[in-house]
């Protein structure tokens, strides 16, 4: 336990000395782009502390007139009133929780896994089509997601898969956004490295996993970001049709959608949908800093 | 010619043989590659094609589709006016969003990049959360309501710059640039998030030894260290851009109706839905979907040959 904390010591004694003699760096600069930060940060928060602000407001706070920003007797009633309401649904609350939590939960992983296994091939060795392969899936994310709903519809009904989870799942699991970041991150790993490794006798899956993952986690956090963030906000009104199998996102927003009655749950609604990316991109983003002092290999 | 033409068909099938016989030696890639690309395939790239076949087509979702050949596309330049203007809707803010929010997105990701730690986790939170928050930029239209009850209308006529409510969601006039507003505040979005990520793998080293060099200054360090290092979160912070900025509809349509006054508002992808998803005349659709495909992988490659010459 001592030694560690000496450790940290030492180490937040290099930190001191780094920044004492942090090159390229003038002091005026510094603070003017604090301020700048500052100035912009506060008007990148402003609506989302609106919208949080009114979730807290009591009903008649709501439609005041002239409205404030600030509530100024906050209540958790309209959380409270919305749970009323969502448990008296024909399908109970869970089961929504559950179905996103699922959808979410296999989508990401399945595509976590099998995206970065293309892009690790496709980003380290070079082998006939791997190149066009790539520039495909570049050149397939600039087309319009809703022409190709009805062709979609048409694939996923001849595999059977309508209302089911899987209509929403296994699509997921190749979107190109998450290939492409892959791609170019795994790019910057040195070969040597994987060659290092493959002389000690590890074969390609170990390679994949023991020395590729480690070294681009701040892409494959990245990444799960991306998937979590698409698959939570999936209304999955298109292919799934059963009230049981419908997502959190879309119960929701049937509540919101109630009218000048439900002002203050809808309200909620907007919080609690955006509260849970939040979260989990707070929990992903510390550790990507984390991982910095880790990946300083290059050739 | 015909001696040209032989040797060229003998060096081909050469090509090809080696093709193939790398392809016999790199058996374990296309095993790795292989469930990515079958997904892929059939949930991203049939579809595309299926599209740009539709576009040949009339085709009204009930019915069979019917070959018509290109004339939806002679319609659609020839005689639809609206979808002119949405053209130049799209283009307006493609071409003042579109290179801001890059740029935005890049700068806060390098300025962000250098505070101590906790502040650069809150940092980055603030910066993104408009992107995670879904569709609540229909906070807007709150904001910017019509009447006096309106929060944008009831400073200014407090300070006296306006003494009636300015509509501002429905006078064209103020239409695009408000959307342009929303769309920047959402803009630090993918992109964003790349480059946080990829700043953190620059190798530190390297900086040091550009001061022994003699680097002077941070912008010195950014074009000449930082930026050759961050290349390929460059291309992919271009590619979503790109995506991203031709593709606005949602901002468009919720903030200012649909369809907007005068169509004002109307965009590329606003035109695609009205007639894929309200007239049901899905050739037509996919014919728009075609040819802004087209103008976005020109725009791409204009882009992908800029970058070439980042730090040289």
């Amino acid at each position: 336990m001592s030694k560690k904390i000496k450790e940290e010591k030492v180490t937040q004694h290099k930190l001191i000395k780094l920044k004492r003699r942090k090159p390229n760096r003038s002091r005026v600069g510094d603070f003017f782009i604090y301020i700048f930060l500052l100035l912009m940060a506060v008007a990148m928060i402003f609506p989302l502390v609106y919208a949080i602000n009114s979730a807290l407001k009591p009903l008649d706070e709501l439609f005041m007139f002239p409205p404030k920003i600030f509530a100024q007797n906050p209540t958790f009633d309209n959380f409270s009133d919305l749970f009323v309401t969502m448990s008296k649904s024909w399908v109970t609350f869970t089961r929504y929780i559950f179905n996103t939590v699922f959808i979410t939960v296999v989508g990401t992983a399945g595509h976590l896994i099998i995206a970065s296994m293309g892009a690790f091939v496709i980003a380290k060795y070079d082998f006939p089509g791997g190149k066009t392969f790539f520039n495909i899936v570049v050149t397939a994310l600039m087309f319009t997601g809703y022409v190709t709903q009805i062709p979609n519809y048409l694939i996923i009904n001849a595999l059977g898969w309508i209302d089911t989870y899987w209509s929403i799942i296994i699509p997921a699991f190749a979107l190109p956004m998450g290939f492409f970041l892959m791609k170019q991150f795994m790019e910057g790993l040195p070969m040597s490295l994987i060659e290092a490794a493959k002389i000690d006798g590890a074969n390609e899956w170990k390679v994949f996993m023991g020395i590729v993952m480690p070294n681009v986690k701040p892409a494959w956090l990245t990444m799960i970001i991306y998937s979590v963030q698409g698959l939570w906000n999936n209304r999955a009104s298109m292919y799934i049709y059963s009230e049981e199998r419908k997502t959190l996102v879309y119960a929701l927003q049937q509540v919101q959608s109630g009218g000048i009655a439900r002002t203050g749950q809808a309200a909620a609604v907007s919080v609690i949908v955006m509260i849970v990316p939040v979260v989990i991109f707070i929990f992903s983003e510390s550790q990507i800093l984390e991982t910095m002092a880790s990946s300083g290999l290059k050739d | 010619m015909k001696e040209y033409l032989r040797k060229y068909f003998i060096l081909r099938r050469h090509n090809f043989q080696v093709a193939v016989k790398k392809a016999k030696r790199s058996k374990m890639c296309y095993l790795f590659l292989a469930p990515y690309a079958i997904i892929f395939t059939m949930f991203y790239i049939l579809p595309v094609i299926t599209s740009i076949y539709f576009s040949f087509t009339y085709y009204n979702v009930l019915e069979s589709p019917k070959f018509v050949g290109i004339d939806n596309y002679v319609n659609l330049i020839l005689q639809d006016d609206i979808f002119i203007k949405g053209i130049k809707n799209t283009f307006m803010i493609a071409i003042i969003t579109g290179p801001l929010g890059y740029l935005a997105s890049f700068l806060f990701a390098w300025l962000i990049n250098e505070l101590p730690r906790w502040l650069r986790t809150i940092a980055i939170v603030v910066f993104y959360a408009p992107s995670i928050a879904g569709n609540l930029f229909v906070i807007f239209s709150v904001f910017f309501r019509g009447d006096a009850y309106g929060y944008v209308n009831a400073f200014l006529m407090n300070l006296g710059f306006i003494d009636t409510p300015v509509l501002w969601l429905i006078n064209p006039v103020y239409m695009l640039p408000i959307c342009m507003v929303v769309i920047l505040w959402m803009s630090l979005g993918s992109g964003f998030l790349a480059f946080v990520a990829g700043l953190q793998g620059v190798d530190r080293s390297q900086f040091e030894a550009g001061y022994v060099d003699g680097i002077r200054n941070r912008w010195q360090e950014l074009w000449w260290i930082t930026l050759p290092n961050m290349k390929p979160m460059l291309m992919f912070g271009a590619v979503m851009t790109i995506t991203q900025s031709f593709g606005v509809c949602d901002v468009t349509m919720q903030l200012c109706g649909y369809p907007s006054t005068d169509y004002a508002a109307r965009t590329i992808v606003t035109h695609l839905y009205d007639y894929g998803f309200t007239r049901f005349e899905m050739g037509y659709a996919s014919a728009i979907a075609t040819l802004l495909f087209l103008m976005m992988i020109l725009c791409n490659k204009a882009i992908q040959s800029l970058l070439r010459r980042v730090g040289t």
